[in-house]
């Protein structure tokens, strides 16, 4: 099932030229880019592992780009998302976060229900390949 | 392709593409922002020329290879190589050669790690942080240290080479340093030699030339020189070269700071009464000639010297 998470992830992949657009607008608006990956895309999974630090002094996209493809080059069948984080006051948060590499079999989800006291349910959702 | 053909330029104006791209701006401000240095306004002059045809051609097809940029600056201390620099990453920018034109200025230190493992992130971080725009690694010869082959050197040296190369497009990087020491440095290491098309030799000041520099730094600041401090200071000038540690401009800059401070001192301890903005701003020949230079230079250096006459 493909996983929908941050923006523009109802659009079809994004190309590298069309992360680089993106990238050289988070730059363009002084964020912080940092690069994120996982193998476990649960939507409650809302830390993945940091690739390397955020690139804070950043001018290029370009350098951006050489961490994404090191990260590709050594995790090739996880999820990868590119994340701009805004370090002004008052904001000091994540400002745009995608995925920028999917495995090539994504899991697909499943429900479990569970009975729980008198007649209510409880739902749990699980990643299954 | 035939696309490609059709919306090609015909024709060029080189004068118009001067005007254009704003490299005159980069040049005038080459020429009134540097006091001599002809030859390195010369070897930019004709750097830019050739990158404007160059630009040009390829707007017609005639070439499509990134023409190496790769420069290596040589030079004594204090000859304005950072500062030419800083203007050649705006020239770059302006011809479209690099893409933010940025100055990212690193030595050694910045690249060269402490243990086993720690020089590539560094050297890649540095590299990150350049992409777009220009490196300068000031000192490049200290990168190589031949008489220890397990220096971590070598291995920046080699994620240089191969960034150099493959990111052309990306990044230009200047390595500055004495002339004889870059000599040496690129006979060991000729993958360097091979990558680095510019290379720009930044001559000594002459007296004249520190004395209108001196006169220009102190305009920056809103003091200015009397007569009698402007012939002391050419006598400055004339004895500090001969001393040890003379680094052109940066020994000048580093007096006139001396002789501000002595001026404080000596507005401080004499002024009886109310002050003006002139009797602020202005060096007088007392304030130069107190220093030390006049009196043989450095103490420790001086001592030096005497015993090596002995």
């Amino acid at each position: 099932m493909r996983i929908t998470q941050g923006c523009f992830s109802f659009l079809p992949d994004l190309s590298d030229d069309q992360i680089t657009a993106q990238v050289e607008y988070i730059l363009s608006r002084r964020w912080a880019v940092s690069l994120e990956f996982t193998d476990d895309p649960h939507p409650r999974n809302t830390y993945w592992e940091m690739w390397g630090h955020p690139m804070f002094d950043l001018r290029d996209a370009k350098g951006a780009m050489m961490e994404l493809d090191a990260c590709r080059k050594a995790h090739p069948d996880a999820y990868i998302r590119v994340q701009a984080f805004d370090d002004t006051r008052g904001f000091e948060t994540v400002m745009m976060s995608f995925i920028v590499n999917r495995p090539a079999h994504e899991p697909k989800f499943h429900m479990q229900r569970t009975d729980f006291e008198g007649r209510s349910q409880k739902y749990a959702w699980d990643a299954r390949a | 392709m035939t696309d490609d053909a059709e919306t090609r330029p015909t024709h060029v104006d080189l004068a118009a593409e001067y005007e254009a791209s704003g490299v005159a701006e980069v040049l005038a401000e080459l020429d009134r922002e540097l006091i001599g240095l002809a030859p390195v306004k010369q070897r930019i002059r004709e750097t830019a020329a050739l990158l404007l045809v160059d630009r040009a051609r390829r707007a017609m097809g005639l070439s499509h290879e990134t023409p190496t940029l790769h420069m290596s600056f040589t030079g004594n201390p204090g000859t304005g190589k950072t500062t030419v620099a800083q203007m050649m990453a705006g020239l770059l920018h302006r011809l479209g050669y690099v893409r933010k034109g940025h100055l990212v200025s690193v030595t050694r230190d910045d690249l060269v790690g402490q243990y086993i493992g720690h020089t590539a992130p560094k050297t890649r971080e540095v590299l990150k942080k350049a992409m777009g725009g220009v490196l300068f690694i000031d000192e490049a010869y200290y990168l190589w240290k031949p008489d220890n082959e397990r220096d971590y050197g070598q291995e920046a040296i080699e994620i240089l080479l191969q960034v150099m190369e493959n990111n052309r497009d990306d990044l230009v990087v200047i390595m500055a340093g004495y002339a004889d020491r870059m000599d040496k440095f690129f006979s060991a290491n000729p993958g360097f030699r091979s990558r680095i098309a510019h290379h720009i030799d930044f001559p000594d000041y002459s007296d004249g030339e520190l004395l209108h520099i001196s006169e220009t730094m102190l305009g920056g600041q809103n003091y200015v020189l009397d007569g009698g401090a402007r012939a002391a200071m050419a006598e400055y000038v004339a004895q500090r070269r001969t001393q040890p540690h003379f680094a052109n401009a940066r020994s000048i800059r580093n007096a006139l700071d001396r002789a501000r401070l002595r001026q404080a001192n000596r507005l401080f301890t004499e002024a009886a009464g109310p002050l003006d903005a002139a009797a602020l701003s202005t060096i007088t020949e007392a304030d130069i000639r107190a220093s030390r230079v006049f009196r043989g230079g450095l103490d420790v250096d001086r001592t030096a010297r005497q015993e090596a006459a002995e």
